[in-house]
């Protein structure tokens, strides 16, 4: 059931989304609503016109299926399905975000998670509260300050300009003015920094914390691990995250589809399929878990280069530097449960784009019950069940390649970073068959070691997949004990 | 400017006067380095440890315990296991502890690797003084073989009373090529105290 | 060395004797042939560079990847910024050094004219250097890998985990860092010897004043960034851990000795600026400027304030909280004295007699625009919104406020200013008319966006970002294509003035004070100018 619903207007565009109650768990989660309508049809090619297409079947997870959604047309009412097509003009646009934020309700403006597209996001913790509010605090300063200054040119622009005042006046030096001018300034500043030191100092004290997770930049992925929790003074869980989105919704080569690569807006309207989801980016294979209300310590370090992990509705940012641990914290309040994503922002080299972080806050109880399902895991050792056959195999070994080999080697094997599978003697050769399992298990030059991140289930069918894709027709079949010897 | 007779002169002056500037800057790049260490040593600023053997503690301060916690990081390239034998351990400041930790080789061939060390908060660095530590020096496993590596430290008393917890960090490196290059060429090789 | 001016003093001599063809431009020693040189290959390098970026546009214009792979792509943003700092605004504000600074202190030519034609040529070679990595990533075989690092080539990335490349890039920087302090010790020189009788340094027009810090600092870091990328050298090749963990080096190490060169450098990059717009705003008001003794204290105390704040673009490398309030407070302390530059330049208009030609557009866009740069740089020094800030678009929009808007539109009030001057012609009025406009409208439709893409979270040199952005980058794009095509106009503007073709240019077209000695020379201003010192009242 949407609990609530709504949209917001910025000067380009619109952007929306529902609040509701997943039907599996009960628990109220925040699910942006895709705005393709804007994105493909109407901004960027503005032939046809504004269409406002919100479908319940944009909405991804157990939503997808709920009968329950209604959502708002434009004309006012709720109904399955919103769609509202115009012509394009300043006018119309406006009275339609005028309208569909009427719809919205007042009463939501508290909805203080929302996805922002043109501000800092408030965030789900009083942290990211704090540098919300201190943000919003220097924006108004610096507004002022803008205001006033602008607002004395402007002046002065248009009322000494020489048509007005043929005869300049002649004073070069005001001490008063002068000092006045350094003076207020400095104690504006002073006033800037008082609460910014105060939260300075509330983001430093990372003292007594329940959980401890360490977070580990790769080239190009995340790992975590799961240290202390509560009384467990050793965890042992421990596990890469991968991005999700599959490579072939983001390679794109130059205008092969054409100069509307998504399709126009008169042949998108009424479609439902989403291009590309809105977590497009965003989502990883495996989230980090953490328990909503408990203080959660990160542990932050790098294998190679300097990555950072920022996830901005927690208000955290910490480089993660090889060699060296920085630290920081959250503590999401009870209530803020749902999925929150993050990037990281230091380059870090080709994919630095392409290694987010998901992180899935849960209710204690919940985090428990998933924490010890994964220690459990862990300590019942890798799972060596053959493949029954082929196909199996390769089902397991084309979803790993696509996370963990596609970036460097190629969706297709054709090579990038990494050299080419298709036709290649590693990937074809039996003689090969050892050194290319030992390449993908202990690294090799720039190639990194995969033995942490895949199990040797995974190891065998990926190597099976990479001898049999792509016309690399070997019939070879690589199962987990031959990995793990 | 023909009533200046000594214009060259003053100019030339004037030139070599920043030419030495730009050397002596150019110079001070470099005097960064240890200039870097010693602020560093002082505030804890990249939360390194000392690098060679503290003096032994005199006092221990009953009155508190601090919570260390280990944590290990092995290098991508690096063939080993490497954990501490206990995650952490709660101590008074001034009292020394030994903690052991576990070092596997799993390569066929002898690996020779260098533990940096690395504790945060960053301002506890400094009140973390090791008496004896395998990050010392390198360490070398045979292919197959395993050790325990101790290290042994206290906290300085004087350690803030804030601090309540801090977290010792290991990132293991795998350092053979380089010891085989230099033992090739004997190299500049800054940093070689670890 | 000193080989100066002193052996034209014998001989009155002018145009005759100066020498013709490729001969007179590879072999000169005239301060005005060697800014004219400097002038063209900056603008030929902010093309180039405005290109690249081009590139980077064109790849965020949609969702996904389109255009060029990411590996390219940060190949694009690395050289992007390289050439626009090193190549574009540093040797344009040479240039305009070259070229004014002896008219305006009444000195016959810069006081080492042959450095001066030897730190220009290292330039060329520099570049060709730099940018053949680039055509043989996009062309060569093999397609080897541009630097890719970033324009602030962080370790480890650009050393363990750089490119063969690298090498390269070192050698170029070191090649541009010797010009740049060869550039500014003959300023210094030239400034400190060669002056008229009677111009004592307070008596100096803003513009020297502002260069003759801008050299101080020029000398004082570009020599620490030579030896930044040294160390670079020697970690990859010769075996020290300066910035490697591995061998007990520190990664954030090379951040703090790039960024002591780094945060003077920005201000390298803008004080010149003041300089133009404090020399253009009171000829258009009609008033002498307001406050020059001020001006003067608040640009050296921005020089020396500029070296401790370096680490205010590493909030999040994780220092103790000591050290980011020490940065925190620093950083805001250095709004005083910028605001009281923007509050001088006010009240040098307040009360006028305000007339609008191309030089005053420009500069008045400069300062409203710089404000605006400004202003962003006061939040990012809040730390714990800079943590939010920091390495997203926000950040990109605020460098480029005060950079484009800032920097590249003075450099433009000063040509628009000067060039009647320079060539003998004035720039014709419609096509400048058409350049200001579109560059006004464009640069803010390109760089007002990012504000809200950062803050709504996009990471800075992303190829590709999550849907919330798509829309604001789609425009960014549209102005950024706008933005270059608007400065082919300015090409046209520069040819012409250089092919004599328009009216005329009067001695001194602006009515500019007497004091401002470079407009009592004739126009165009003869090839040896007060070869006789002028007398100063």
């Amino acid at each position: 059931m949407i609990e609530s619903y709504r949209l917001s207007v910025s000067l380009l565009g619109f952007g929306g989304s529902c609040r509701l109650v997943n039907p599996m768990t009960e628990r109220r989660e925040r699910y942006p609503l895709l705005r393709r309508g804007f994105y493909h049809n109407e901004l960027h090619y503005g032939k046809v016109g504004v269409t406002i297409s919100i479908n319940p079947e944009t909405l991804s997870g157990p939503f997808a299926a709920s009968k329950n959604l209604r959502l708002p047309t434009a004309a006012g009412a709720w109904g399955k399905q919103g769609a509202y097509a115009m012509p394009s003009t300043l006018f119309r646009r406006a009275a339609t975000a005028l309208t569909l934020l009427m719809i919205s309700g007042v009463g939501l403006a508290s909805d203080w998670t929302e996805r922002s597209d043109h501000n800092l996001r408030p965030g789900v913790t009083p942290i990211s509260q704090d540098v919300y509010d201190l943000h919003m605090a220097i924006l108004y300063v610096v507004s002022a300050i803008g205001i006033l200054v602008f607002g004395l040119i402007m002046y002065s622009v248009f009322a000494h300009r020489r048509s007005k005042r043929p005869k300049p006046a002649d004073f070069h030096e005001h001490v008063f003015l002068e000092i006045l001018w350094t003076v207020i300034p400095f104690f504006i500043l002073v006033g800037m920094t008082i609460p910014a030191t105060k939260v300075l100092i509330r983001m430093d004290d990372s003292s007594a914390s329940e959980l401890v997770v360490k977070v580990t930049g790769y080239r190009w992925k995340w790992s975590y691990e799961y240290l202390t929790y509560q009384d467990d003074n050793n965890v042992g869980v421990n596990f890469f995250s991968n991005l999700k989105t599959p490579a072939e919704q983001f390679n794109r080569p130059a205008l092969e589809a054409g100069l509307f690569p998504y399709g126009t807006a008169a042949e998108n309207y009424g479609k439902d399929a989403p291009e590309k989801d809105h977590n497009y980016m965003l989502d990883v294979d495996k989230p980090l878990y953490i328990p909503s209300g408990v203080k959660v310590r990160f542990l932050i370090t790098s294998d190679d280069v300097i990555h950072s992990f920022y996830m901005p509705d927690f208000g955290l940012k910490k480089d993660a530097i090889p060699g060296f641990v920085n630290e920081v914290w959250t503590n999401v309040p009870v209530g803020n449960e749902g999925t929150y994503y993050g990037q990281c922002a230091e380059l870090c080299g080709k994919n630095h784009a392409f290694m987010p972080i998901e992180v899935r806050v849960v209710a204690q109880d919940e985090f428990d019950g998933w924490l010890a399902a994964e220690k459990e895991k862990a300590a019942s050792g890798p799972d060596l069940t053959p493949f029954s056959s082929l196909e199996s195999a390769l089902e397991l070994g084309q979803q790993k390649y696509a996370a963990s080999c596609a970036l460097c080697h190629g969706a297709n094997g054709e090579g990038g970073i990494g050299p080419a599978f298709v036709g290649s003697e590693m990937a074809t050769k039996p003689e090969h068959l050892q050194e290319h399992i030992d390449v993908l298990v202990n690294g090799r030059n720039a190639m990194p070691s995969f033995k942490a991140q895949l199990t040797p289930r995974d190891i065998a069918a990926v190597i099976t997949y990479e001898r049999n894709a792509w016309g690399n027709d070997t019939g070879d079949l690589i199962q987990p004990a031959d990995i793990a010897k | 400017m023909a009533e200046q007779p000594n214009l060259e002169d003053r100019i030339s002056g004037t030139l070599k006067k920043l030419l030495i500037a730009s050397v002596l800057m150019f110079g001070f790049g470099f005097a960064l380095v240890p200039l870097y260490d010693v602020i560093c040593d002082v505030t804890g600023l990249n939360g390194k440890t000392n690098s060679s053997a503290a003096a032994e503690s005199k006092e221990v301060d009953a009155s508190r315990t601090v919570r260390v916690q280990f944590v290990t990081q092995t290098n991508a390239d690096m063939p080993w296991e490497f954990r501490p034998e206990v995650r952490s351990v709660e101590l008074h400041p001034g009292e020394i502890k030994l903690v052991q930790f576990f070092a596997k080789n799993e390569a066929a061939d002898t690996v020779i690797g260098q533990a940096i060390p690395s504790v945060t908060p960053g301002v506890a660095a400094s009140y973390l003084k090791k008496t004896q530590c395998f990050c010392f020096n390198q360490q070398t496993l045979a292919g197959g073989k395993s050790m325990d590596m101790p290290v042994i430290f206290y906290l300085d008393p004087a350690i803030p009373k804030h601090i309540t917890e801090l977290t010792l960090s290991y990132t293991l490196y795998n350092v053979t090529e380089r010891e085989q290059q230099k033992s090739k060429d004997v190299a500049v090789h800054r940093g070689s105290q670890f | 060395m000193t080989a100066t001016t002193a052996e034209h003093h014998d001989h009155h001599d002018d145009h005759h004797h100066a020498p013709h063809g490729l001969k007179r431009w590879l072999f000169s020693t005239n301060h005005k042939d060697i800014g004219t040189l400097y002038l063209w290959f900056s603008f030929a390098m902010f093309l180039v560079g405005g290109l690249l970026a081009l590139v980077i546009r064109a790849e965020l214009m949609y969702p996904g990847l389109q255009v060029v792979d990411p590996e390219f792509f940060n190949q694009m943003t690395t050289v992007h910024g390289l050439v626009m700092v090193f190549g574009a605004i540093m040797p344009a504000f040479v240039g305009l050094a070259n070229w004014m600074i002896p008219l305006m202190i009444g000195a016959p030519d810069m006081a080492l004219p042959r450095m001066n034609n030897w730190s220009f040529w290292i330039l060329p070679f520099a570049f060709s250097i730099l940018i053949g990595s680039v055509l043989m990533s996009a062309f060569g075989a093999g397609h080897p890998s541009a630097p890719n690092f970033g324009w602030t080539f962080y370790a480890p990335l650009s050393t363990t985990y750089g490119p063969a490349s690298t090498d390269l890039f070192i050698l170029s920087v070191h090649m541009m860092g010797i010009s740049s302090i060869m550039g500014a010790i003959n300023v210094v020189v030239t400034v400190f010897n060669l002056r008229a009788p009677g111009m004592t340094l307070m008596k100096m027009p803003l513009f020297v004043w502002t260069w003759l810090i801008t050299a101080f600092l020029l000398i004082a870091v570009m020599p620490v960034l030579a030896g930044a990328v040294t160390m670079m050298l020697t970690d990859r090749h010769f075996g020290t851990d300066f910035f490697n963990a591995a061998g007990g080096g520190d990664p954030v190490l090379f951040q703090h000795v790039f960024w002591f060169f780094g945060h003077p450098e920005v201000y390298i990059m803008i004080l010149p600026s003041f300089g133009i717009v404090s020399s253009i705003i009171p000829v258009f008001a009609r008033k002498p400027l307001f406050g020059y003794a001020s001006m003067v204290y608040a640009t050296a105390s921005i020089a020396l304030l500029s070296f401790v704040v370096w680490a205010h673009h590493m909030f999040t490398v994780g220092m103790p909280l000591a050290g980011t309030l020490f940065f925190m407070y620093m950083t805001m302390l250095i709004s005083v004295p910028t605001g009281v530059k923007v509050f001088n330049w006010i009240a040098t208009m307040w009360r006028g007699s305000l007339t609008f030609e191309l030089p005053m557009k420009w500069a008045l866009a400069f300062v409203i625009l710089f404000t605006c740069g400004g202003l962003s740089g006061l939040m990012l020094a809040i730390t714990p919104a800079d943590f939010q800030y920091h390495d997203t678009y926000f950040v990109v929009a605020h460098f480029h406020y005060v950079l484009v808007s800032g920097a590249v539109f003075s450099i433009m009030a000063a040509a628009y200013y000067w060039l009647p001057k320079w060539s003998g012609v004035m720039p014709n009025k419609i096509l400048g008319e058409v350049h200001f406009w579109f560059s006004l409208l464009s640069v803010n439709l390109l760089f007002f966006p990012m504000h809200f893409v950062g803050l709504a979270g996009m990471p800075r040199r992303y190829a590709d970002y999550a849907l919330q952005f798509t829309d604001y980058n789609f425009w960014i794009s549209i102005g950024a294509f706008w933005f270059g095509a608007s400065q082919l106009i300015f090409l046209a503007v520069a040819v012409l003035c250089c092919m004599k073709k328009g009216e005329k240019a009067p001695m001194n077209p602006w009515n500019a004070p007497e004091e401002d000695l470079e407009w009592t020379v004739p126009s165009p201003a003869p090839f040896h100018t007060f070869d006789t010192p002028p007398v100063i009242k």
